[in-house]
């Protein structure tokens, strides 16, 4: 970033940062600024609802829709929202959104609906929604923020989905519910409780951290 | 109102220990690895969120029953979550004008609060749980005492994990989930517990 006052700053300013293409973007949302591993945000209802694939799955799903709708009519009302109030303005955007999450869940499926738990109604304060809403739907398009939370929301469900897996798989010895593991193999239970959570997730993680050092080595 | 000892020492230590807020219900998590690299802001936070938590707990109770009394209980999530927001601002407001050391020092743990799971988690649990005003009161302020408990045995591992030799790809976060899962498998050993 140039200086103020200096010659280059005006040309600076009119410079037009390149819009990623499509692609671009997915790998953003799934590698680069992975919003859990990567930005560290939503790790409560990651590590709580990764019990399963399944659970993982539509943990992931329901996000995916708040922060599509959310970051879609935050972008279509931001030039209504007073500068100073804007926060609580995208809270209640949100909180509509998961309230209808919640009432589909609750109306479609019991069983998930239980299993899910709080953590539906706790999507409201998963800060890569409303941190989401604040540095781009606010700023940008309705394109381009759609977009964003169809990239971001995909970021996070492929983590949900990953981390349920291994903890179904070590846990239970099975995916989404078929049994694969052979019969030699005694499942650890420890892994769909808390402690395989933050063990899985520390595993990930890691993981990423060792992939991006021997990328760039 | 009789005070019944067993029913307060099972719920507080329900919430301290058993389900403690962090290790066993995943609440709260973000300002728990973020916040826990050192002792004294962990000390900050953990003040903090006990004040608002009891607070939000106890306003949130009034809150469900006015949903209820207008036949709107579906309004839950967005009434809950813009009065959380609002309470914070007036602590925040509040404790700048009224006691100004006590704000330089949690001051800026406040703004974080808001999107904090745990605040928002410990309103739905005593609704969930369908608590009287008195256990509304006790479980949010030891459901909040559990959180600053996980949260100080936290930065004191983390405070010396600073000087391990930790592996490359796990230096930072992932070494610090690996704490808390060995710290959450301690917290398992207090399940069962009865009085």
């Amino acid at each position: 970033m140039s200086e103020s006052g200096t010659i280059e700053a005006p040309a600076a300013a009119l410079a037009v940062e390149p819009i990623p293409t499509l692609g671009q973007d997915v790998a953003r949302g799934l590698w680069t600024d992975n919003p859990i591993l990567v930005l560290m945000l939503g790790l409560c209802p990651t590590l709580a609802v990764t019990t399963s694939i399944r659970n993982g799955f539509s943990m992931g799903a329901a996000t995916f829709g708040v922060l599509l709708g959310s970051n879609v009519v935050i972008s279509l009302v931001k030039d209504f929202i007073p500068k100073q109030i804007r926060i609580p303005c995208y809270i209640v955007v949100i909180a509509t959104f998961v309230t209808l999450a919640d009432q589909a869940i609750a109306a479609s499926s019991r069983e998930l609906y239980m299993a899910l738990g709080i953590f539906i109604k706790l999507i409201v304060v998963n800060c890569i929604i409303l941190g989401r809403a604040e540095a781009f739907a606010s700023r940008n398009t309705v394109w381009m923020s759609a977009r964003d939370g169809i990239v971001m929301g995909l970021g996070f469900t492929c983590v949900l989905v990953v981390l349920g897996g291994l903890r179904e798989l070590l846990g239970v010895g099975t995916l989404m519910g078929v049994p694969v593991t052979p019969q030699a193999f005694q499942p650890s239970l420890i892994m769909i409780l808390p402690a395989g959570g933050f063990a899985g997730l520390a595993l990930l993680i890691a993981g990423m951290n060792a992939i991006n050092r021997r990328r760039s080595a | 109102m009789e005070l019944d000892f067993s029913h307060i020492l099972t719920l507080a230590v329900g919430a301290i220990f058993i389900n403690n807020f962090v290790l066993a219900r995943f609440l709260g998590l973000c300002p728990f690895i973020g916040v826990s690299k050192e002792i004294e802001p962990s000390v900050g936070m953990a003040l903090a969120v006990t004040f608002v938590m009891t607070l939000a707990g106890t306003v949130t109770y009034f809150v469900q029953r006015l949903l209820e009394r207008f036949g709107i209980p579906f309004m839950q999530v967005v009434a809950f979550i813009v009065v959380i927001a609002a309470l914070v601002q007036f602590v925040e407001m509040f404790l700048q004008k009224a006691y100004p050391p006590i704000y330089s020092a949690l001051g800026v743990y406040l703004p974080l609060i808001t999107t904090n799971c745990a605040i928002l988690g410990v309103a739905v649990l005593n609704v969930q749980e369908t608590h009287n005003l008195f256990d509304t009161v006790l479980f949010s302020f030891t459901a909040a005492i559990g959180f600053g408990l996980a949260l100080l045995l936290m930065a004191g591992i983390r405070e010396r994990l600073d000087l391990a030799p930790v592996p490359r790809s796990f230096r930072g976060a992932p070494i610090a989930f690996v704490v808390a899962a060995l710290l959450a498998i301690s917290f398992m050993g207090f399940s069962g517990m009865k009085f």
